[in-house]
């Protein structure tokens, strides 16, 4: 049972991790980018390359994983995605769709079509002891970084310089112009950071979800399960539903048949939509 | 009074609405050879009709509307399979399945906002999906349904090699909810769903009903799919998973921007191209497929399809001078 809760803890966190930047992108400044799961692929193919290829060792591709979907994010942002701001739901849904469907196809034909997996050293194979529960050594390393990482954004978001000037920018970009705050290099840093960390999870992700071309489009639902159930009012929310994802997927699948256990998070959201229409933290105003 | 006036002028048969449905059923005695590709057209022109109903007139952003052209698909072949071979009866029966189906799902989707609508149509879609793969005994799972023998059209006509039955059946039923559709979008009810897509503060305010209207056409636009789905089923006596899957509720979604949103004839004309493009394109790998439709989508984002729109309008208008 203890065993069930941490890897539900385990893979809620990896979800977070992969879709705190939509949370951002698409709760605070409410953009619809569909393509988000297009940067975690970037990260976890990042990590099966270089550690195929160059052999490197993990902990050194992580940040790779995170430097260079960052980089591609920022580059996109300032090229493309810099003009589908301010346009209607249905232009930014097209243009996202769009990105995905370039993002599979390039894979496909540049990767293969075929599942790559990685190789974990080996300090993180394998099981331990903790207060009496048996844990995977790896589900424990993603738990304590993504918990790391969940404070650190929530930290840098309320108590920097930088986050007040973006929530300022979200709320009211117009004012926070007038003030003197570069908006657009505020949602650009903001956007890159979120592409960044999608490509971190897509590394740590690889081991436990698998990674392939279609990546993006098999996760889309789980990143817009987080971001809509989360509401949209910071971080706090995505980061409680995405546990409560994680932990109801794992149990469902344990506990139920794999067919039926599949189901379960899809329950669990039209509980919370019947209940809470506008996510678990709507915002106050 | 005057209302009544506009909705009738609006509501006229123009002569190139004409010609063009003349042509469509001419088509029918062309000499074997095209048909499958359009019947293909026509299934997919009825799908795209019915994304309209709710997209371009309700303003409902969809991202899995081939949930009720898949249920439509399984629908019809079960019906054909295990009870009736008469193609309109399972007709009938999926349609009523997916009116249904859509009718009940309509109370989540109509929850929230425009980022709960998408999430909710995409998860339906993934749902049924799911179910449909976890009942191999009665849908074959990823083998797909096989077996059917559908019946001859009214046990007159029967489904011959080239297509050309097929494509007369698809063309028919496509007309048939093509009226029915220009009946409500031209009535004070498609006059209302225009009202609330673009502000819908507003049309409650007015005193129109918005929840209910959307259920309506939701309910209405989830039954025309499982048309176009039994439609399929039928024409091909073959069903697989893929009716279900994402990449054809993006299908539809590019067809009907393709064709315009909001003006019945976008989905048939983004159909024919969609169709003829993919038929062009897709011949050498499915890969460049997909990023030509990726290349395409983001084109059209950023250029803006009003942009587009207007673009092409003056192109005709330059055409007639």
């Amino acid at each position: 049972m203890a065993t069930i809760l941490f890897d539900g803890v385990a893979y809620g966190m990896l979800l977070f991790v992969l879709a705190c930047g939509l949370a951002v992108t698409l709760g605070l400044m409410n953009f619809v980018n569909l393509a988000h799961g297009a940067f975690a692929m970037a990260g976890g193919y990042v990590t099966v390359l270089l550690m195929d290829n160059w052999d490197a060792p993990f902990l050194a591709c992580l940040p790779v994983a995170f430097a260079l979907p960052a980089a591609i994010g920022l580059l996109l942002e300032r090229t493309l995605y810099r003009h589908m701001y301010g346009r209607s739901h249905l232009d930014q849904v097209l243009f996202s769709i769009g990105m995905v469907f370039i993002a599979v196809a390039a894979t496909d034909y540049f990767l293969g079509s075929s599942q790559r997996n990685i190789h974990l050293p080996d300090w993180l194979r394998g099981r331990g002891q903790v207060m009496g529960v048996s844990v995977g050594l790896y589900r424990a390393f993603i738990i304590v970084l993504c918990g790391a990482l969940a404070f650190g954004l929530q930290a840098g978001l309320m108590k920097t310089r930088f986050g007040s000037r973006l929530r300022a920018s979200v709320d009211d970009a117009r004012v926070a112009r007038g003030l003197g705050i570069p908006v657009g290099m505020v949602f650009a840093a903001t956007f890159a950071v979120g592409s960044g960390l999608a490509g971190l999870g897509g590394a740590l992700g690889t081991e436990l979800l698998g990674i392939d071309p279609y990546f993006p489009l098999k996760f889309m639902i789980y990143f817009l399960i987080v971001v809509t159930v989360g509401g949209t009012s910071g971080i706090t929310g995505p980061f409680v539903a995405s546990l409560l994802l994680g932990v109801a997927d794992v149990m469902g699948k344990y506990y139920l048949s794999s067919a039926l256990g599949g189901f379960v998070i899809y329950v669990v959201v039209i509980v919370v939509l019947v209940l809470r229409p506008s996510g678990l933290f709507a915002r106050a105003r | 009074m005057n209302a009544a006036l506009g909705l009738a002028r609006r509501a006229r048969w123009r002569w190139l609405e004409m010609a063009f449905w003349i042509a469509a059923f001419a088509a029918i005695l062309m000499p074997a050879g095209a048909h499958l590709i359009l019947n293909e057209i026509a299934i997919l022109a009825l799908f795209a009709l019915s994304l309209d109903l709710i997209l371009g007139y309700a303003g409902i952003i969809s991202l899995g509307h081939a949930a009720f052209f898949g249920l439509g698909a399984y629908a019809a072949g079960l019906m054909c399979k295990y009870f009736a071979q008469e193609p309109l009866l399972g007709l009938a029966v999926a349609m009523a399945a997916s009116g249904l189906t859509g009718l009940l799902s309509s109370l989540l989707v109509l929850r929230g906002s425009d980022l709960t609508r998408l999430m909710v149509t995409l998860g339906v879609a993934l749902v049924l999906h799911e179910i449909a793969n976890a009942l191999p005994q009665w849908t074959g799972g990823a083998d797909g349904l096989q077996g059917m023998v559908v019946g001859p059209l009214l046990g007159r006509f029967a489904f011959d090699l080239f297509g050309r039955t097929a494509y007369a059946y698809s063309l028919a039923t496509l007309f048939v909810l093509f009226l029915l559709a220009r009946r409500v979008v031209y009535s004070p009810f498609g006059m209302s769903l225009m009202a609330i897509r673009r502000n819908q503060l507003r049309a409650s305010a007015l005193g129109v009903p918005v929840n209910r209207r959307l259920i309506a056409v939701y309910a209405l636009a989830a039954t025309y799919a499982g048309a176009a789905g039994a439609l399929l089923a039928q024409t091909t006596a073959y069903v697989s998973l893929d009716v279900l899957e994402f990449n054809r509720s993006a299908d539809v979604l590019l067809a009907l921007i393709i064709g315009g949103a909001g003006w019945l004839y976008g989905g048939i004309v983004g159909a024919l191209v969609f169709k003829i493009l993919q038929d062009y394109l897709s011949s050498s790998a499915p890969q460049f497929w997909l990023f030509w439709m990726g290349l395409f989508l983001i084109v059209l984002a950023l250029v803006g399809r009003e942009r587009l729109r207007a673009g092409m309008r003056g192109a005709l208008t330059w055409a007639k001078a």
